[in-house]
């Protein structure tokens, strides 16, 4: 295999009861790469990243994750191992604040119990005072250190959604599923964002997987991608390959644009 | 066991069943349409069986009299519970309510216990209940086979309502989705009013009838019932009336054929209830008759 | 305020509450003193509650089960051999029940230890159960727990109880162990392990994603808050020198749930206060059921109002104040420093006792 691909998955398969959400979803993600996942509502995007992160067991199918196999992982385990994720419909931890909901994404490369700091061995002390600083650095990364100790809710919906990357930021991942990064904001947040997902893909060394509807923001910062519907990869490519595909264009506005294509 | 003790065992199951029957009907349906386990409903049905003890002694109302005045008084009763305890914590987090209905069900026992003392108290049986029939050496009373018939009548006309009537398709359509049924024009208050309604009359006859089988109440008598009723609803699969049903008589007929059968148990029947309840729990969260419903992440 | 300071300031409420207790020890009467040890027990009993519910989202409504545990394995080992003898009048105690022989402390912990064995044993299977389900099976264990003990006659002398229970528990035990409660899980709240219990309450499924064990997690806070509740039960049992298996009904685990609810669930804060309030509340009103003379008349008392009262209330709280008295704030000393000018940065209401 390929040492340069991070997550490779082959013929994943998802069944609800007769229901055949996604179909045979194979996909190779090289090291570094931003890469996007696309598809009008329903096409099974969501799906796909349920069964990477393990949030679903893929009815048939093969999830391999830098050499290892993922599938059938719970969540946790799939986190430990290097895939972040972040949600559609923003998943804070709403009553934390902005630096404890950072802070609990490094819980899982802590390795101090809770017991250590009960009997106050100055190792706990030492590993939360590096959990709290590296937290803070990253808060700084997305630009809410200063709201360190608002509470998460109460935050406005752009700030929710960069609190969220850095808190998948803080399970220090190989790989981040971003599912719809852009959702909700205007064409300037989308500009910088643009700038901020290859930014911290630098900084981290990252690779980044992408749900996204936001047509430009795709085109402009996805060098390779696959497209959805119903659940079948019906396309697959660069962005200006895709782009005239006439099968994504039917997918997206209907046949009859697509004959004019 | 001689064939002829085994048959009264069966009757008894039966009848014992079909009283946990009626009650886990009004948990079921309080669950199914509110995802609400309502604690109060175990002294709803306390209270009916002590209406009817009222009615007889303090009014001299002829005894049927008594009996629907009871279901009346207790049918309202359920719904003011909702109204006003259940009601305004429609939107708050799901055990808010729970923990409310646990107040009530304190309130209301402690309540019988302020007004009628804690002490049982005999009640008055209809004199044609007292006769028993004798077939070979089996002994039937009357309200041995009343209590099955009448079960399997309300459980019909229950059915009935849920699949033939408006009130029904409400009853169903905010099970599913209560948001979506405020949206669709569905007076869900309304709808929630007459499940309380209908599910605390029901409490309420089976009071009534658990009094004239174990012919004495008291203000702690709907407790075990009613957490007995409650895992028979589980069993069957919560939401389900047919469910409802088959797990009470299940369940009366686990109880009182392990005791038969296993006398030296008898000091854990209270317990086996609570076994059976973890056990389903675990391996088949959704009983018999219920229906999944999926985590949607 | 850095950490010297706050240590120094804890160290002198612990003190403080010494001081007290040394004075309420040679001032005031048995009565009074009796309502002092039921707070500390109770507040024992609402903040182990709170750390399983308030804080990690459990509902569970099994705490009469932990506490008859422990009650149970305390009482076994503090009773002496000859008591043993005179109590289990039918068909004689097991022969280690007779042999079973500790120290308070060791009994104590032990009852402690026993409960959260089982809280762990049953955890594996329960925890797995949302909210509501989550509430009945815990309450179906403590029912369990009960039919057991009117039922191994051997071990638990059956419906009789225990009678004349050394009375050892007294307010130094109740309060230290109080103190070591409100230590352990104020450090194991305020290390990033709480953050994690919280998160699990908020969203368990986004915890779930940022790679934690939520079961393991959930097993972890239930076993330590069954641990603490089994210490309540040892206490009490030592305080009440009677129990029996009647005394373990669904009613107690809601006088704590009461308090939980009332001070605030995930106040440890709201449920110091709450305890302290609730139990005075409850003893105080234990009057209005007894018979009262004025002169030469007696007015009959009326059993059941005080629980009439207490459900009553309880409707009310969570009908018009959810969060109860503190909501989730918590006392802090850097709050009362900044409220008292001592300059230092104002809290955020989310500072900790032992910080």
């Amino acid at each position: 295999m390929n040492k340069d691909i991070v997550l490779e998955t082959t013929g994943l398969t998802m069944r609800f009861g007769g229901l055949t959400a996604v179909s045979g979803f194979s996909a190779a993600l090289p090291k570094g790469s931003i890469t996007g996942l696309i598809g009008p509502n329903g096409a099974g995007k969501t799906t796909c990243f349920n069964m990477i992160t393990g949030f679903y067991k893929p009815t048939e199918g093969r999830n391999v994750f830098m050499g290892r196999e993922l599938t059938g992982l719970p969540p946790h385990e799939v986190c430990r191992a290097g895939i972040a994720r972040t949600f559609q419909n923003i998943r804070l931890f709403g009553n934390e604040t902005v630096l404890e909901n950072v802070m609990i994404g490094s819980y899982v490369r802590q390795r101090s119990s809770w017991l250590a700091s009960v009997f106050c061995l100055p190792s706990a002390f030492r590993e939360d005072k590096a959990i709290r600083e590296r937290s803070l650095q990253l808060l700084d990364v997305v630009g809410l250190a200063h709201l360190e100790n608002e509470q998460a809710s109460s935050l406005p919906y752009g700030a929710q959604r960069r609190l969220e990357i850095a808190r998948a930021l803080a399970t220090r991942p190989s790989l981040l599923l971003l599912d719809e990064p852009a959702a909700g904001m205007n064409p300037q947040e989308t500009q910088d964002l643009i700038g901020f997902i290859r930014q911290i893909r630098d900084q981290f060394d990252l690779t980044v997987l992408l749900i996204e509807h936001d047509m430009k923001l795709v085109m402009e910062i996805c060098e390779h991608m696959w497209v959805l519907d119903y659940g079948v990869t019906i396309a697959e490519g660069a962005p200006a390959a895709i782009q005239s595909n006439p099968k994504v264009i039917e997918a997206y506005l209907g046949e009859e644009y697509a004959c004019d294509a | 066991m001689t064939p002829e003790m085994f048959i009264q065992h069966a009757l008894n199951s039966l009848t014992l069943g079909s009283l946990y029957a009626l009650i886990a009907i009004g948990y079921t349906m309080v669950y199914g349409i509110l995802r609400l386990i309502n604690f109060a409903h175990s002294e709803i049905f306390m209270l009916g069986a002590y209406f009817v003890f009222w009615g007889v002694s303090l009014f001299s109302l002829p005894w049927p009299l008594a009996v629907a005045a009871s279901i009346v008084f207790t049918a309202g009763l359920g719904i003011m519970v909702d109204r006003i305890a259940y009601r305004p914590l429609r939107d708050a987090p799901r055990i808010s309510a729970l923990i409310s209905s646990i107040g009530v069900s304190f309130f209301l026992q402690n309540v019988a216990i302020v007004f009628f003392q804690a002490i049982p108290r005999g009640v008055y049986r209809p004199e044609w209940m007292e006769q028993p029939w004798i077939v070979g050496a089996v002994r039937i009373l009357p309200i041995t086979l009343f209590v099955p018939v009448l079960s399997v009548l309300f459980m019909l006309g229950l059915l009935y309502i849920v699949y033939r009537t408006k009130t029904g398709l409400g009853m169903r359509a905010i099970s599913k989705d209560i948001e979506t049924s405020y949206l669709m024009g569905v007076n869900v208050n309304r709808v929630i009013a007459i499940t309380f309604g209908i599910g605390s009359g029901l409490a309420a006859a089976s009071g009534i009838m658990w009094a004239l089988r174990y012919p004495q109440i008291q203000p702690m008598m709907g407790t075990i019932p009613g957490f007995k009723a409650f895992i028979a609803a589980v069993f069957g699969g919560i939401g389900s009336i047919q469910g409802a049903v088959v797990g009470g008589v299940v369940l009366g007929f686990i109880e009182i054929m392990t005791v038969a059968f296993f006398p030296d148990l008898a000091g854990y029947r209270d317990a086996f209830a609570f076994i059976l309840l973890i056990g389903v729990l675990l391996f088949k969260p959704t009983g018999l008759f219920g229906a999944r419903v999926e985590d949607k992440v | 305020m850095n950490r010297g300071t706050l240590t120094i300031l804890n160290v002198l409420a612990v003190a403080a509450l010494g001081l007290f207790i040394w004075w309420a020890q040679g001032s005031l009467d048995g009565y009074k003193i009796q309502i002092l040890n039921l707070i500390a027990v109770n507040i024992i009993l609402a903040l182990s509650l709170n750390l399983i519910y308030g804080f990690t989202g459990m509902f569970s409504l099994g705490h009469a089960g932990f506490m008859a545990i422990g009650a149970y394995v305390c009482s076994i080992l503090i009773l002496t051999p000859d008591q043993k003898d005179t109590l289990f009048i039918i068909g004689g105690a097991a022969q280690w029940v007779q042999d079973a022989q500790a120290p308070f402390v060791v009994a104590t912990l032990a009852g402690g230890l026993v409960a959260a064995l089982f809280g762990f044993i049953i955890g594996f299977p329960l925890l797995r159960l949302g909210d509501d389900y989550l509430g009945i099976a815990t309450l179906g264990f403590a029912e369990i727990v009960r039919v057991a003990a009117t039922n191994m006659t051997s071990v638990t002398n059956g419906a009789l109880g225990f009678k004349g229970i050394p009375a050892y528990a007294n307010l130094w035990w109740n309060f230290g162990w109080c103190v070591v409660t409100l230590y352990v899980i104020v450090r194991l709240l305020k290390s990033n392990t709480g953050n994690v219990l919280k998160a699990i309450r908020d969203d368990e499924t986004a915890a779930k994603a940022m790679g934690v064990n939520v079961f393991r997690m959930k097993l972890l806070s239930f076993t330590v808050g069954s641990f603490f509740a089994g210490i309540g039960g040892a206490l009490l049992a030592s305080l009440l020198t009677t129990i029996d298996p009647k005394m373990f009904l669904f009613t107690l685990t809601f006088n704590v749930l009461m308090i939980v609810v009332t001070g605030g669930l995930g106040s440890l804060t709201g449920s110091v206060l709450a305890g302290i309030g609730i139990t005075v509340l409850l003893e105080w009103l234990r009057v209005v059921e007894n018979p009262v003379f004025i002169g030469d008349f007696e007015l009959a008392g009326i059993p059941g109002m005080r629980m009439v009262v207490f459900s009553l209330a309880l409707i009310v709280v969570i009908l018009f104040r959810r969060e109860g008295l503190m909501g989730m704030r918590e006392f802090s000393w850097q709050a009362v420093g900044s409220k008292l000018g001592l300059g230092g940065k104002p809290g955020s209401g989310k500072g900790g006792l032992a910080q």
